[in-house]
């Protein structure tokens, strides 16, 4: 299986490619090495899964890096079920964003520097997926970030982009700073960083505990839970979600790939990859349960009142993953991956959707000046009708399939799962209604926009509708994989990852799993008929419940007003800290003190010590004649 | 008495078609074919050299894995160096044949010392390399500088020769033998005396001398400087390199049970070197002066090795040297190609910009920088990294201190390179390269090398760990 080798290398090739050669000789053709690439990973992905599919699994190391006593950095590859599946999710979905984005990235003048950084991306995001150690995982990480800050501040001559790029990166500090710790615990406690040997020694440390500031703690609990700190950043869970909607910022391909399918699903990807750590510890199992069921209503309160076509679906990812977090949470890790999957595909769709509709309006987003689209661009119309069907669980279509699973096994684990149950069921009805809010808003009714746009809608070109059609299907078909044996199916999907994932055991009757079932239909479907009722029917509604309830509403409008409390908890103080403290005192006293003290007092000291080399060869000879008479003199008398 | 002349068949070679190569100089009107010819020369010896295995003349000359992994380094520098020559040697209007008859003849030299079982041979070694090494110092005869610069090496070359000898007499006269082996077996019962430390001491000063060690680095500076560039960097890592295998050949083997005693002398004189090397780096705004100061300092960090001790030690030593003549030589291969028909570029001005005006130049010199400062992922980075670990599982924690502080300070003069290559703009009149593809395959291989050093050094470290025992 050592061709497996290819699916994160040739990005990589591609990568340098296009960052050598890119500005000289590549330029326009940039899209030719990462697309072509990606095809090739594309490829040996569904050959890796093939192989997957007859029972061969692997985990070896490539090679070794450093070896300093147990601590190894190493560069292995961990291919199982869960490795497959998500080889299979980044590869075709950036395989199709590469593709799409010929025609939405035409012309611009750092074309061969986006696909350089695209292609940049995938191989990170492969490495961390097909990671087997610690190590490697936060390498990818990391990488995924950097690639992250990059894309979304390319447009950097653009003020409100590079400051979102900022904002991402430094979050995602919040979250990574947990994670290292997470890591460098799981080296402590287990001396060793390959997953394997952790998962097979975690059982043994279940009850341990350490006493930290006079508090027992679990040890297997304290470790998930700082582990937990980078999904929350990564996936833009509560209380780190605030990057993500300004990461909007970014070119609209990038939010579809990065921002959407593949890097901020990192999160749930390291949880699933992590199941028997988190398994061992109910109490961290509880808060990733809550955490995600909390941020998927949160979220989609949000996107109920925002014009932002981009925000809107920024808000619906992180709700959506905050469904991911809810099937951890419970248990049911291939429910959640389920979701991953089917989600890339459906989300993806709908950014790529909404960028084809921003390509012909010239870069507009804000819905309230749109309207009536589907007559001038018929494909972005169906395709985006069917993706926003299958978000809102329309049954048949991927997202059906999916949510139902975790809202099922929510509320057959009990307990906590009850409580986040009801919240992803709520969050269902708010999901059905922005989602179709923004349909209405972007394709029906009359043209808001100025006639000047008007003059100039269009439908996209072929490059960019083809992927949308691709996804399209991926929309529909995507959950066929894993039709629940209740509808005939046989829950092949999580059956083939039951190997990485475990069973989640089932206590519910097949009444009560109708009952979830059809609850969530029921609630989609009014969801979908109240956005009908509100911004078909009778648009005035929204007018009057958004006077009727003002401090709601602007409460919504605002997103809770996170970011202005971050700006008064966090961001202010430590401009203020460092402003007066670190500017003023340590790096204006002490540190200018040191650094521009010492190498004057180093200079000072070469100079004085340059005299004795003044070139003179009798000075020299004397010189070494002292040092051999000295080092005589000490040896002499400090072994005598 | 039968004679067994194995082991010494690569030195033959080299010595037969060394003294061919100086015939055929005379016939040969393009002296570039003869730089190419003492390439094909080392490739033989170096074929020749797996099955040189064993002991001869009674264990006065031992090859081994430690004498064969010093070999090839031996040979890399000298094919690095013959590639950065052949265009340079002619812009310094000095292209002779007989220069590389000499580079080979050095490189003999110091394969006999890496092999040397016996104080003697190791001196034959020392003599002859030496002696190559000072003619191809002043070798451009029409520059006063080269000229001083080889005066300056011959003078105090001869001086620290001299007290190689006299701690060879002491330590024949207190044991009775020259055999290393010997000597270690005949110190191994007995007990400290004067004469014993003296001989250590005069052995340490000499090779030392050779490594440039402070307070016996004075000449590097100024032989560094004068000397043609492409011999400064053949002599900044071949004679050194050899230095270093005889310093671990006598003191491990011969003085090992003095461990105890040369161990704190060398950690003296490691830190003093470290110190020195780097501080008067700073100084310098010779490019070429800043590299030998930078050698001053890199001997420091190697000999940690030493001090260490044991395989772990040996073999970080011997990977920190490898790693070293890669870096040390493409950092020089740059300084070569600035040099130009009336231009001598060796001013750290002279890379103002050099980003601007040849990037390709400059990113290579950026890898070479960033691996003389240590950082990752480049070669430097595993070859202190190692060094460090043996110091640490040695016991001297504290030495690995010193040596990361006197690496950060390094990173000053390496990186203002760097700085004014990518942070300025260019000065002046446009710099034209001198370019060949010779020098071209040098930097290739030694850019290509330190990076892949860096990412995949396993290999790389197995052979020193197997070449150490």
């Amino acid at each position: 299986m050592q061709y497996y080798l290819l699916i994160p290398f040739l990005p990589l090739g591609a990568f340098f490619v296009n960052l050598l050669l890119g500005r000289r000789v590549v330029r326009g053709q940039a899209h030719w090495p990462s697309t072509l690439a990606v095809l090739g990973s594309l490829a040996v992905s569904v050959m890796v899964l093939l192989d997957v599919l007859e029972g061969r699994t692997l985990n070896e190391d490539l090679y070794r890096w450093i070896l300093s006593g147990d601590f190894q950095v190493s560069v292995g590859f961990l291919i199982d079920q869960l490795t497959a599946v998500m080889l299979i999710v980044v590869t075709s979905v950036s395989f199709l964003v590469h593709v799409y984005s010929i025609g939405y990235m035409h012309g611009d003048p750092g074309y061969y520097r986006f696909y350089a950084y695209l292609s940049l991306f995938t191989f990170s995001m492969l490495m961390l997926v097909m990671a087997n150690n610690f190590l490697q995982l936060y390498f990818g990480w990391e990488a995924v970030g950097l690639c992250s800050y990059l894309l979304i501040g390319f447009w950097y001559q653009k003020r409100s982009a590079s400051d979102a790029g900022k904002k991402a990166f430094i979050v995602n500090r919040f979250g990574d700073f947990g994670f290292g710790l997470g890591v460098i615990m799981v080296f402590l406690t287990f001396g060793t960083l390959y997953y394997l040997p952790v998962f097979d020694n975690a059982g043994d440390l279940a009850a341990r505990s350490i006493n930290i500031l006079g508090l027992e703690v679990n040890l297997i609990t304290l470790i998930a839970l700082l582990l937990f700190c980078g999904a929350v950043g990564k996936s833009a869970q509560i209380p780190l979600h605030v990057w993500l909607p300004d990461a909007m910022e970014g070119p609209t391909p990038v939010s579809a790939l990065i921002h959407a399918a593949t890097m901020v699903t990192a999160g749930v990807f390291m949880v699933a990859r992590l199941n028997p750590l988190f398994s061992l510890s109910p109490a961290a199992m509880d808060v990733v349960a809550l955490v995600g069921g909390v941020t998927a209503l949160f979220a989609a309160t949000i996107a109920l009142v925002q014009n932002d076509i981009k925000r809107v679906i920024a808000y619906s990812t992180i709700s959506q993953l905050g469904y991911m977090f809810m099937a951890c949470g419970v248990g049911a890790f291939a429910a959640g991956i389920f979701h991953l999957y089917t989600h890339a595909y459906f989300k993806a769709l709908l950014f790529l959707c909404a960028g084809s509709v921003m390509h012909a309006m010239g870069g507009e987003v804000d819905m309230q000046r749109m309207g009536g689209l589907r007559r001038y661009m018929p494909v972005t119309y169906v395709t985006m009708l069917i993706a926003s069907l299958s978000i809102s669980g329309l049954p048949g279509l991927a997202g059906f399939f999916s949510k139902d699973e975790i809202l099922f096994r929510a509320y057959s684990a009990g307990g906590v799962g009850v409580v986040v149950w009801v919240l992803g069921t709520v969050s269902a009805l708010l999901t059905a209604f922005y989602s179709f809010r923004l349909v209405f808003l972007t394709f029906h009714g009359g043209f808001r926009g100025t006639e000047e746009q008007r003059h100039h809608l269009h439908e996209s070109p072929k490059v960019m509708t083809v992927p949308l059609m691709l996804l399209c299907a991926g929309a529909i078909a995507a959950g066929w994989v894993g039709i629940p044996p209740l509808l005939g199916g046989g829950g092949q999907f999580s059956e083939f990852l039951a190997p990485v994932l475990g069973h989640p055991e089932a206590e519910a009757s097949h009444a009560e799993e109708w009952m979830t079932m059809g609850l969530s239909v029921l609630v989609a479907a009014g969801g979908v008929l109240l956005a009908l009722l509100f911004y078909l029917r009778n648009p005035e509604i929204p007018v009057r419940l958004a006077e009727r309830f003002r401090p709601l509403y602007s409460l919504l409008w605002n997103k809770y007003y996170v970011d202005e409390l971050y700006d008064a908890v966090v961001v202010r103080p430590t401009i203020f800290v460092a402003r007066n403290v670190i500017v003023g005192f340590t790096d204006g006293a002490l540190i200018e003190g040191v650094v521009n003290g010492l190498p004057g007092l180093v200079g000072w000291l070469g100079a004085r010590v340059r005299r004795i080399q003044d070139g003179l060869l009798q000075h020299y000879g004397a010189v070494m004649a002292l040092g051999l008479f000295l080092i005589f003199a000490i040896a002499l008398i400090t072994l005598s | 008495m039968e004679i067994n002349i194995q082991p010494l068949v690569p030195e033959i070679i080299m010595a037969v078609l060394a003294l061919l190569l100086l015939l055929l100089e005379l016939f040969v009107r393009r002296k570039e074919t003869v730089g190419l010819l003492c390439i094909a020369s080392v490739t033989v010896a170096a074929y020749y050299m797996p099955q040189s295995f064993g002991k001869a003349f009674g264990g006065m000359f031992i090859s081994d894995g430690y004498s064969v992994f010093f070999k090839f380094l031996f040979f890399i520098n000298l094919i690095l160096t013959v590639l950065l020559s052949i265009r340079y040697i002619v812009i310094e209007r000095v292209n002779h044949g007989e220069y590389y008859a000499l580079m080979m003849l050095s490189t003999l030299g110091m394969m006999i010392m890496a092999s040397a079982g016996d104080l003697i041979v190791l001196y034959l070694g020392l003599e002859l390399m030496a002696l190559s090494t000072y003619i191809l110092a002043g070798f451009i005869r029409h520059d006063i500088r080269s000229n001083e610069a080889a005066l300056k090496y011959f003078l105090l070359g001869a001086f620290s020769s001299a007290i190689l000898l006299y701690g060879i007499t002491m330590i024949y006269g207190r044991t009775g033998t020259t055999g290393i082996a010997l000597i270690g077996a005949a110190l191994a019962e007995g007990t400290v005396d004067p004469v014993l430390l003296l001989s250590v001491t005069a052995l340490l000063v000499a090779l030392g001398f050779k490594i440039a060690l402070a307070p016996f680095h004075m000449w590097a500076p100024d032989a560094y400087e004068g000397a043609p560039t492409s011999v400064t960097a053949f002599m900044s890592v071949g004679p050194k390199a050899a230095g270093f295998a005889a310093l671990g050949r006598v003191f491990l083997t011969g003085f090992g049970p003095l461990t105890g005693e040369w161990s704190v002398i060398l950690i003296v004189l490691s830190v003093l070197t470290m110190a020195v090397g780097n501080i008067l780096a700073i100084q310098q705004q010779n490019i070429k002066r800043m590299l030998a100061y930078s050698s001053v300092a890199h001997a420091g960090y190697a000999v940690i090795g030493v001090i260490a001790a044991g395989a772990e030690g040996l073999s970080s030593m011997m990977n920190y040297l490898f790693i070293y003549a890669l870096m040390n030589i493409g950092a020089f291969a740059v300084v070569i190609t600035l040099r130009s028909e009336g231009f001598q570029g060796e001013s750290l001005h002279d890379y103002k910009g050099l980003s601007r005006t040849h990037p390709v130049a400059a990113a290579v010199m950026l890898v070479f920088m960033f691996s003389l400062t240590g950082i990752p992922p480049t070669a430097g980075f595993i070859g202190k990294f190692y060094i460090f670990k043996a110091a640490v599982a040695a016991g001297y924690a504290w030495l690995a201190v010193v040596a990361v502080v006197f690496s950060v300070i390094s990173a000053f003069f390496y990186l203002r390179v760097v700085m004014y290559m990518y942070m300025h703009e260019p000065e002046g009149e446009p710099l034209t390269l001198s370019l060949s593809p010779a020098i071209g395959l040098a930097l290739l291989i030694t850019t290509v090398m330190v990076l892949i050093v860096g990412i995949y050094p396993s290999p790389f470290l197995a052979f020193a760990r197997i070449a150490a025992g």
